[in-house]
């Protein structure tokens, strides 16, 4: 199979197929890590996206249903340098080519990932549309720009309601503590976290309202991470706001830009986002510096959070951008990084310490 | 935190010569450490006793001791610098070993120094076997099973305990020496025994073997604020039970999946907290079971490594430099990254390519040495390759290697093995056996088979198997029939153009032309430390072959400088020091620098030493790709050894080659055309004759008369190079040689037998002649100029001969049409001086002369090259001076059993130590020291020298006993010292029965051996005094000159004092 790889800049670029045949539109957006591309393929914050990883080796230690994120692929596409179709480690179902074929993803694989990554960083993050199709029935490249050209803006799509739960759903085994997660696409790896520190969570759907949230009486609720532009999920924004002061808050990535917006804060999109499992945070109680994951594309505004009660506890080292947020006065704190790792670093684990403090 | 202001000056110590497991990369590590500590404003004392190193160049530390490096030695230099602090963690194992000592003793408490970076219970915990044990124990983490021992009888209960295979690994000890691995009880008494007698504290670990488990290293830094970072995890293809020194290894991991490594990275901050490492760089070892992911902690190393600057050149992040800092209060936050210059080093590294170490070995230079690769290490040197895919760099990494391969296998150099060798070469870890997996995977043999045959991961082999599936495409075209994305295809697999043109039946500069007709060409990608995330503004390439060129060149004006490739006996880190000299003078010149080098050791592949830095093989085609791409002035080859010059001929087509022309070369090199030159100069040379077959070359032998030396023409470091006595001896080592240089003539030279040998090292340009230096070698002619100890000024000519020396000099660089620096060897004999030979290039004497004198010479050099000169620069000779310098080699001996160690003409030295001082004798004490030999001055000396060294014996047995020397001789050495009327005691040889020689060696009853070993091979009564020498570390001397010095270091010692005082004050003083 071949393939075809457009940007809206008019670049394509071809290369071999792989996974499933067919079209795929989304914003594509590059992974630093050199490790974890099971996790990235499942984690619903990528949902909407086509995922490159630049790291050129792809699919050397197969793929474990242990490491899904979620129950399935949810990024759009993959692109990467080079497909490993002979995986090796102990622990390997199946090879990555059989992976998105079961989820009907399609992949592309020999081009030039740092050639991408670079127009990323230096015109922004770009919508793109991959094709894989046989090789006889290449599309039309014009075609294919045009199309990618026209797709909606990320922020013009509700991506989170594709990636929530239905309804409401119970997890534990009747432990002291009792939370609540609104589910903007929840990670498994924040579920472990939580379970594994004796806490049974309700997990619920991203628009459910505040009052029903009450009515399981929670310890704490928590905001989780999603994929896409925060301020169009009005819902949970709204639902958060009726919740501060009521019950101790929390959230992870997007839960901690809803959580700003609830207070008043405003959010902005980066210019290509934070994605990989290397990225400093400093933590100002401490002045220690993590090594963190991310996965976010848009980011809280510093000046916007005066006003609102919020003080910044942590920051990116690279950029300066906001990592942690907590309130002056009220139980309510989160960071925009990934403490529950899956890929990446298990420095930040504290980050469910200190939760389980707040919910003491 | 800021820097400390309560300490004002810091004490370096460095590792000493370049050695087996303790290589170029301190150097590298110093040198980036020397300048981090002064950028902020400290006092920098550095001791080193290895002249050849970038940081003991006079400007790097603001005082700089050469000088042996024992702890009275350097509790002197403390008493003298009263240094506040001792980093300890950058000089590699003699470093932290010394600073263990200093602290133990009590010195560093009695000066009140303070260790930083480390503490001394750090140190502990991390190089005792047992308190390391039982770090790892408390903080849950598994190690192999193992029992700690002093005693070698005590070993037998532990195999009872733990089965064979046994892993034996010695305390404190570097690169595992000592240590192997022991299959049965002999093996394992032998090995335990070796073991405790290298051991600082005489205590070695027996532990399980884990066989077939993969060995993986994760580079970890912390600062004082408990910041930790992994600088780059690496996998080792080989597994484990082959000393991570000598594997072929991948950044970074390959076969982990993130829970596994994250596993690991877990474990290694959990280590670096627990054994309490303060600050810097560590190198975490661990062991992963492939069939379950269970993982053990083999090692750490409280210290900057060699997988330290493997890692720093694989990623960007410079560790030594960010260890000193942190060393010194810094936290990771408060220092920038080099490379993004806007990000903090407070991050981990992520990278997108792949990189392959593949380790250099010398076998070739011993012969009877053994070559299969165990726990002890037994590489000289390394390669480093980076590539878009593994392929790529296995490809890459195999034609930097230098071995005369093109990559892994069609180029018209792969054998035929049968299956049954094949089998024996891959269970046997040989240390070629990468070339036989791929004969393997050639005959069919399936990748699980080859797996278990080597317990190397299913993946690598996989990879290997892409490479020969390539090779079996391509090979059912020719050039014009090849299509272009195969050839493109090829090109992202690593091929060469060399192994191109050997699969399409076609030839090297038609595969390019081909290439470039259809725009194949390679592109530049950038080392940034971050996968493209941010800008880097330090430009470090790679080539690929892929769409995109990060690196397209500037407007300025630019010159290449060619390096000199993998360490290996023969070109050593002398030629990385020249190089980098050479950078710094052309940077001065203001031309923009263009390093082209593929060893990670070195200073030259530091990224802030040229201005641009291509870390890629130095072959012709990827040479001339960098050219095409930069568009220099001109191209730089005399610095880089015999690497450079091997392809400067075909450059030359290409691209101006800038200083000595090759012209200049080939007339130096070819023998007729140099015989021609000396003749018409009246210069005298040995006389000589060319052979192309065993009858002529014994009818030129017959002709000049026995003794002769031959070797091939076109050689480095003495390669095949013999002294002869007779026809039959010729004929055998003809049959050899043509094999090692099949193309070139045999060179036979008239030997003159005990000449003395002078070298010179001198700079031209074109007009005029500065002599550098005079060195007069202590051993005589015959023995290779870089295994013989040498002294500058000279000590023992006159000053005719000294005037013959420089004219003769003067005169042959004019006539070469020398610019830059040449090294000419004379034999001088009954006041004739005759030209051994000529090298139109930098020498490896260079650093050491320019460290003696206070003359650059390679900097000086470079500026010639340019088109300078030497009356413009003010350049004077300085030829005498107060003081005296002795270089000495060092061997790798110790680590190589069954090797001979006796000096002859082809070179086994690695690296070299220098000893200064005002008096000779004291001089080569000093460097004999540094060398690790403690020359006795009073005691028993043993005495067994040939036939033809009785004459002169008798005045060494004179002086030793005026020293007070009791004398030993076998039968016929005492016989003739007893006429001369000399007390000798008469001791048996090995051959006559018991008690004999080697019974006293063992039972220490001997403080000096001199043995003069009788013609080539080891005859089995010298070769098992000199091996018995060496593994009980007795001094032991193989030459009557060497013998002679000896004599004098005693008497010298006896009269005068022991000079201590840093390069600096030595250079002011004329």
């Amino acid at each position: 199979m071949k393939a075809a790889l457009a940007l809206e800049d008019g670049t394509v670029v071809e290369g071999c197929g792989f996974g499933a045949e067919g079209l795929a539109q989304g914003e594509l957006v590059f992974n630093t890590s050199m490790t974890g591309y099971v996790e990235a393929l499942t984690d619903p914050s990528y949902a909407g996206q086509i995922l490159m990883m630049t790291y050129p080796l792809i699919g050397n230690y197969g793929v474990c249903s242990e490491d899904y994120e979620s129950d399935r692929i949810q990024t759009k596409g993959f692109v990467i340098k080079h497909l490993c179709r002979h995986p090796s480690n102990w622990r390997s179902q199946k090879n990555l080519d059989k992976f998105l074929k079961e989820f009907n993803i399609p992949g592309i694989e020999g081009v030039d990932t740092r050639m991408l990554t670079l127009k990323a960083r230096i015109h922004g993050t770009m919508k793109a549309t991959l094709a894989v199709f046989k090789s006889k029935d290449m599309p039309n490249k014009e075609e294919l720009i045009e199309n990618t050209k026209k797709q909606p803006h990320i922020s013009e799509i509700n991506l989170v309601d594709k990636v929530c739960v239905k309804k409401p759903k119970f997890v534990g085994t009747q432990s002291k503590h009792h939370v609540v997660i609104i589910d903007c696409g929840v990670k498994n790896s924040i579920i472990r976290q939580l379970t594994v520190r004796g806490v049974d969570l309700h997990v619920v759907p991203y628009d459910f309202p505040a009052n029903k949230v009450m009515e399981y009486d929670p310890d704490a609720v928590f905001i989780s991470n999603g994929p896409g532009d925060p301020a169009r999920v009005t819902q949970t924004i709204q639902t958060i706001r009726s919740l501060v002061g009521e019950v101790p808050v929390a959230g992870i990535c997007l839960g901690l830009q809803l959580t700003s917006l609830a207070m008043g804060a405003k959010t902005f999109k980066l210019k290509f986002g934070h994605r990989g499992t290397n990225q400093p945070v400093k933590d100002f109680d401490t002045g220690r510096v993590f090594i963190s994951t991310q996965n976010h594309g848009f980011a809280v505004d510093d000046n916007s959070l005066k006003e609102t009660g919020l003080e910044i506890t942590q920051r990116n080292l690279n950029d300066g951008t906001v990592e942690g947020i907590q309130h002056k006065d009220l139980p309510l704190f989160a960071v925009q990084y990934h403490p529950e790792a899956g890929p990446g670093p298990h420095d930040t684990y504290f980050f469910f310490d200190r939760f389980m403090q707040m919910l003491e | 935190m800021p820097k400390r202001e309560d300490i004002k000056k810091v004490l370096l110590i460095g590792s000493g010569p370049i050695i087996i497991g303790q290589a170029a990369e301190f150097d590298y590590s110093g040198s980036q450490a020397c300048k981090a500590l002064r950028e902020e404003g400290y006092t920098v004392v550095l001791v080193n006793s290895n002249p050849a190193t970038i940081m003991t160049d006079p400007e790097i530390a603001d005082r700089t001791y050469i000088e042996p490096l024992t702890p009275e030695i350097l509790e002197r230099i403390i008493d003298i610098e009263r240094p506040d602090t001792l980093l300890p963690t950058l000089g590699g194992q003699t470093g932290l070993n010394l600073a263990t000592i200093l602290a133990e003793n009590g010195v560093l408490d009695k000066y009140k120094v303070e260790l930083i970076g480390a503490k001394l219970e750090a140190i502990k915990k991390a190089e005792d076997r047992e308190l390391f044990r039982n770090s790892m124990t408390r903080i849950g983490l598994e190690v192999p099973k193992s029992r700690i021992i002093k005693k070698v009888e005590e070993a037998s209960d532990v195999a009872n305990e733990l089965g064979y295979p046994l892993v034996i690994r010695p305390s404190f000890t570097l690169g595992g020496t000592g240590g192997g691995i022991a299959h049965n009880i002999k093996e394992l008494g032998k090995i335990v025994k070796q073991g405790l007698d290298m051991s600082l504290i005489k205590q070695v670990l027996i532990e399980e073997g884990l066989i077939g488990w993969k060995e993986y290293e994760l580079e970890v830094m912390r600062d004082l604020a408990d910041n930790v970072v992994i600088v780059c995890p690496v996998e080792n293809m080989d597994p484990m039970g082959i000393h991570t020194g000598d594997s072929i290894t991948v950044a970074p991991a390959q076969t982990l999946t993130d829970l596994e490594y994250q596993k690991l990275r877990d474990a290694s901050i959990k280590i670096m907290r627990e054994i309490g490492v303060e600050t810097g760089g560590s190198n975490i070892q661990f062991a992963v079971n492939p069939r379950n992911g269970r993982i053990m902690a083999i090692e750490m190393n409280p210290r900057v490594s060699r997988s330290s600057a493997l890692a720093s050149k694989a990623t960007g992040f410079p560790i030594a430099k960010i260890a000193a800092k942190l060393a010194i209060g810094y936290t990771l936050d408060e220092i920038p990254n080099d490379i993004t210059k806007e990000t903090p080093a407070c991050f981990e590294p992520t990278i997108d390519y792949v990189v392959v170490k593949i380790p250099r070995f010398a076998f070739d230079k011993f012969p009877t040495g053994d070559n299969t690769l165990t726990t002890q290490m037994k590489s000289v040197g390394e390669v480093m390759a980076i590539g878009r895919t593994f392929e790529e760099s296995l490809q890459k990494a195999i034609r930097s290697l230098e071995i005369g391969r093109a990559g892994l296998g069609s180029d018209s150099k792969d054998l035929d093995p049968s299956i049954k060798e094949i089998i024996h070469k891959l269970r046997a870890n040989d240390h070629e056996r990468i070339f036989y997996i791929r004969y393997a995977i050639k005959k069919g043999i399936m990748i699980s088979k080859i797996a278990k045959l080597t317990n190397i991961d299913p993946w690598f082999i996989d990879k290997i198997k892409n490479i020969v599936h390539m090779e079996e495409e391509v090979k059912r075209y020719k050039l014009d029939t090849i299509p272009d994305h195969l050839l493109k295809e090829a090109k992202t697999l690593g091929f060469s153009d060399t192994q191109l043109a050997f699969l399409l039946k076609s030839r090297e500069d038609e595969i390019r032309q081909k290439r470039k007709s259809k725009i194949i060409s390679p592109v530049y990608k950038m080392v940034d430390t971050c996968a493209g995330e941010f800008e880097a503004k330090t430009p470090y390439y790679y080539s690929t072959y892929e769409e995109k060129n990060d690196g397209p060149p500037t407007e300025k004006k630019k010159i290449i400088i060619l390096g000199s490739g993998p360490n290996r006996i023969g070109q050593g880190i002398e030629f990385d020091y020249c190089c980098v000299h050479s950078v710094l003078s052309l940077k001065d010149e203001n031309y923009e620098t263009v390093m082209v080098n593929s060893n990670p050791e070195t200073v030259s592949t530091d990224y802030d030493t040229s201005d641009r830095l291509y870390f890629e093989p130095i072959t012709y085609e990827d040479v001339l790709n960098i050219v095409e791409n930069e568009r220099p002035e001109g191209i730089v080859v005399q610095f880089g050894g015999q690497t450079p010059l091997n392809i400067s001929k075909k450059l030359s087509h290409d691209v101006p080659i800038l200083g000595t022309k090759p012209d200049a070369i080939d007339k130096a090199e070819n023998r007729e055309r140099f015989a021609k030159l000396l003749n018409d100069l009246g210069i005298p040379q040995p006389e000589n004759g060319i052979a192309y077959n065993i009858e002529e070359a014994i009818s030129v032998a017959r002709k000049l008369g026995y003794p002769v030396l031959v070797r091939p023409s076109y050689v480095l470091g003495g390669r095949a190079m013999e002294i002869i006595y007779d026809d039959d001896t010729l004929k055998k080592y003809i049959a050899e040689a043509i094999e090692v240089s099949p193309k070139n003539p045999i060179l036979i030279d008239k030997f003159i037998e005990d000449a003395l040998e002078v070298e010179v090292d001198a700079l031209c340009d074109g007009e005029d002649v500065v002599i550098g230096g005079i060195m007069e070698h202590i051993e005589e002619a015959g023995v290779h100029s870089g295994d013989s100890a040498c002294a500058l000024p000279p000590i023992s000519l006159d000053s005719r001969v000294i005037d013959k020396v420089k004219n003769y000099t003067r005169k042959i660089a004019l006539a070469l049409g020398v610019v830059g620096l040449t090294n000419i060897q004379y034999a001088i004999k009954d006041n004739i001086v005759y030209v051994l030979e000529a090298n139109p290039r930098a020498s490896r004497t260079v650093p050491f002369v320019s460290k003696a004198s206070g003359l650059p010479l390679a900097k000086i050099a470079a500026k010639l090259i340019v088109g300078r000169k030497l009356r413009e620069l003010n350049i004077k000779e300085k030829l005498e001076s107060k003081h005296i310098a002795v270089k000495e080699a060092v061997f790798p001996f110790t680590k190589l059993p069954g090797v001979d160690p006796i000096l002859a003409p082809e070179m086994k030295s690695t690296g070299e130590v220098m000893g200064i001082d005002y008096n000779f004798g004291i001089a080569y004490y000093k460097a004999e020291l540094a060398a690790g030999m403690r020359l006795p001055t009073t005691g028993t000396a043993f005495l067994s020298v040939k036939d033809r060294d009785k004459a002169k014996s008798v005045d060494v047995a004179k002086g030793l006993t005026e020293l007070g020397f009791s004398i030993l001789a076998t039968k016929g050495t005492a016989e003739y010292l007893r006429n001369f009327g000399i007390e000798t005691k008469t001791l048996l040889k090995t051959t006559e029965g018991r008690p004999n020689i080697v019974d006293f060696i063992i039972n220490k009853e001997v403080d000096l051996i001199i043995n003069t070993p009788r013609g080539k091979g080891p005859r089995k009564d010298g070769y098992e005094i000199r091996r018995a020498a060496i593994e009980h570390n007795v001094p032991y001397i193989t030459t009557i000159p060497a013998a002679l010095a000896a004599v004098k270091a005693g008497k010298a010692l006896r009269k005068g004092t022991i000079t201590m005082k840093p390069i600096q004050e030595y250079h002011a003083e004329r």
